[in-house]
């Protein structure tokens, strides 16, 4: 009962999630007592494949063929669940990305699997059978789940494992499989990417800003924050609802999910529904001038003051000090 | 057009969450249920593409009569009939199988689902449904257009968005953008309760997984307060002692 894992293949590099991702599955493997098989999808460099022995990887299946060059949630569940097959695979581990977000509940149909997703840590495997912990109820909870199926298919919430260093040598084997054709197809017409400095859901370290900001002419002193800290800037539901920032940097139950090392909210109220994105951040540092603001309770770290004197002095303080 | 559009019935988004039962099971007491946030809006869309040309809207729900106050929401809001199929929602392979059947009967020519249901999480229904019919399924989805047979969708991917076209049936999984919520007006409430709500027995399907618990975030310490008068202590602290920057 091997372990495999699906390992994307992102613009040109593999990004930290996707990374994560393998050092996870590699560690399942360990605690399951087996082989552990990634799959890439595209043609990908077989250097850059080799590299991914630093993430535990030893055997890579590479597909390769017309069918593998876009995502496809139907072609790449079908190329997939033909890998299962082939390494007779009992547990497939699965990032958190939209794309194998589409794909992992067409897998488990496919295979009669039970399937895990937004899972925090490490499972316990006992035989078949997977015990794992996971997110449940928008960030104000976790569930304990076990599955009771042939494959099990975990997919891991963000940031909830990182990177164990490992040097490992690769094997890469061709792996040809065409999809059997029986779904129309999903065509892309047009693909436009925002081109922020660091990307909201990878960032180690987020700057976010809320109504208490007043208007989006104010955000010069967040950006110029962000930048000094490597941070990615975010915000709260009404701020992008009112236009001040573009919706993609929306953080909270019915925005992304982050989880950075640190959280910076200034002029934000840490309403309940924005919590729920935000909660798991390893570190939370709160700027508001309502000394009341719920935030503070869920805060590591807080500053009662007004935004506009505190961010400039803290600007000041990371510019001067070394 | 017929579209069908999945309604979950979740806790509303400011519920403070508990269990009973040694944390195996959501404590319901006292709590205000509601139309996913999601599914509201994938079904404000729905009403809105109905409206444009000659459609009809059912909703469906998986679960118990409970959520029929839940389900007469929906139809205040516009839907003209509602299905709900009679079980407790086990899980998404349980409920995406239930829906998946009744589609395969009905015939829709799309159904619309919310990106994630508020309080599993799973993410899971829409695809699952996809995969039973064997029809496209779409996720993360901002934007929906009909024309023509065919249908025009934006979807969300990583570090930014996508137009995709397909063919019909296909399903949806929506996201926040795809429309504005819709009030429910007098006119709505009022014929509501004389809408067809039909109740269908549920098919079989494997358990391939429990939940054995649950249990709730630890609580963070107490939080440091740094005087504003001296703002840089904040970046030392941050820089020392949680070592973050
Ligand atoms: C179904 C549903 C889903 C939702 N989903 C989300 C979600 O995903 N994400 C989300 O963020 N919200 C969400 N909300 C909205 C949420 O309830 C809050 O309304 C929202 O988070 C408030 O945003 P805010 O903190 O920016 O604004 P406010 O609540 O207006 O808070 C502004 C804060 O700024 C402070 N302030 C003002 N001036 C200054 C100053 N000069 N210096 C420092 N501080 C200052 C104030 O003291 C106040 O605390 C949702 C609501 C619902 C009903
Ligand atoms: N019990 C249910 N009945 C009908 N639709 C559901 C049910 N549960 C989930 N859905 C639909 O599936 C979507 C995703 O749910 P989930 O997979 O639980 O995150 C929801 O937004 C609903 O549209």
């Amino acid at each position: 009962m091997a372990v495999i894992t699906y390992i994307e293949h992102t613009g040109d590099r593999f990004k930290k999630p996707a990374l994560d991702t393998l050092s996870y599955a590699r560690e399942v493997a360990a605690l399951a007592s087996t082989t552990l098989t990634v799959v890439s999808i595209g043609n990908v460099p077989d250097a850059a494949l080799e590299e991914l022995g630093k993430y535990g990887a030893t055997r890579v299946l590479k597909a390769t063929g017309e069918k593998c060059n876009t995502y496809d949630s139907q072609a790449f569940a079908g190329i997939l669940s033909a890998a299962v097959e082939k390494e007779n695979a009992g547990i497939i581990i699965l990032s958190g990305s939209l794309s194998a977000s589409g794909l992992a509940p067409r897998l488990a149909v496919k295979l009669n699997a039970a399937l895990v997703t937004e899972v925090t840590g490490l499972p316990e495997i006992n035989g078949q059978q997977v015990t794992v912990q996971r997110n449940a109820f928008s960030g104000k909870a976790f569930a304990t789940v076990k599955t009771n199926a042939g494959v099990s298919i975990l997919t891991l919430a963000p940031n909830a494992f990182t990177t164990v260093p490992r040097e490992e040598k690769v094997e890469i084997v061709p792996f040809n499989s065409s999809p059997a054709n029986d779904i129309p197809a999903v065509i892309v017409k047009e693909t436009s990417r925002e081109t922020s400095a660091v990307s909201l859901p990878d960032a180690e370290r987020v700057i976010s800003g809320g109504r208490g900001m007043k208007g989006p002419e104010n955000w010069g002193m967040l950006e110029e924050l962000a930048t000094l800290l490597g941070a990615a800037t975010a915000c709260s539901k009404p701020v992008s609802d009112a236009g001040w920032r573009p919706h993609a940097e929306h953080v909270g139950q019915t925005g992304i999910t982050i989880a950075p090392d640190l959280y910076l909210a200034v002029g934000i109220s840490g309403a309940i529904q924005h919590l729920a994105g935000v909660s798991a951040s390893r570190v939370i540092a709160v700027i508001n001038k309502d000394p009341e603001a719920p935030f503070f309770k869920a805060a590591d770290y807080g500053i009662v003051g007004d935004a506009f004197e505190v961010v400039p002095k803290l600007i000041e303080a990371l510019k001067k000090g070394d | 057009m017929k579209i069908l559009v999945c309604i979950s019935s979740v806790p509303d988004t400011t519920t403070k969450i508990t269990f009973t039962s040694n944390n195996t099971e959501f404590n319901t007491s006292g709590v205000q249920f509601i139309i996913n946030p999601y599914d509201e809006i994938a079904l404000a869309r729905a009403l809105e593409i109905a409206e444009g040309g000659d459609g009809t809207v059912t909703v469906i729900h998986v679960g118990t009569a409970e959520a029929d106050p839940v389900i007469r929401k929906a139809l205040a809001m516009g839907a003209a009939n509602a299905i709900r199929v009679d079980a407790p929602s086990r899980d998404a392979f349980f409920v995406s199988r239930q829906i998946a059947s009744v589609a395969e009967k009905e015939g829709y020519d799309f159904i619309l689902c919310g990106r994630e249901s508020i309080d599993y999480n799973g993410a899971q229904v829409g695809p699952m449904i996809s995969e039973w019919m064997k029809v496209p399924s779409v996720s993360a989805v901002k934007k929906i257009n009909i024309n023509e047979g065919k249908a025009l969708l934006e979807r969300e991917i990583e570090g930014g968005r996508e137009i995709v076209e397909t063919s019909l049936p296909f399903v949806a999984s929506c996201s926040e953008g795809v429309a504005e919520v819709r009030i429910p007006n007098m006119r709505g409430i009022m014929t509501a309760r004389t809408k067809p709500l039909q109740v269908v027995p549920a098919e079989d399907v494997p358990r391939l997984q429990e939940t054995a618990s649950f249990s709730v975030p630890s609580a963070r310490g107490e939080v440091t307060l740094i005087d504003a008068s001296e703002p840089e202590k904040l970046i030392q602290l941050l820089r020392e002692e949680a070592k973050v920057i």
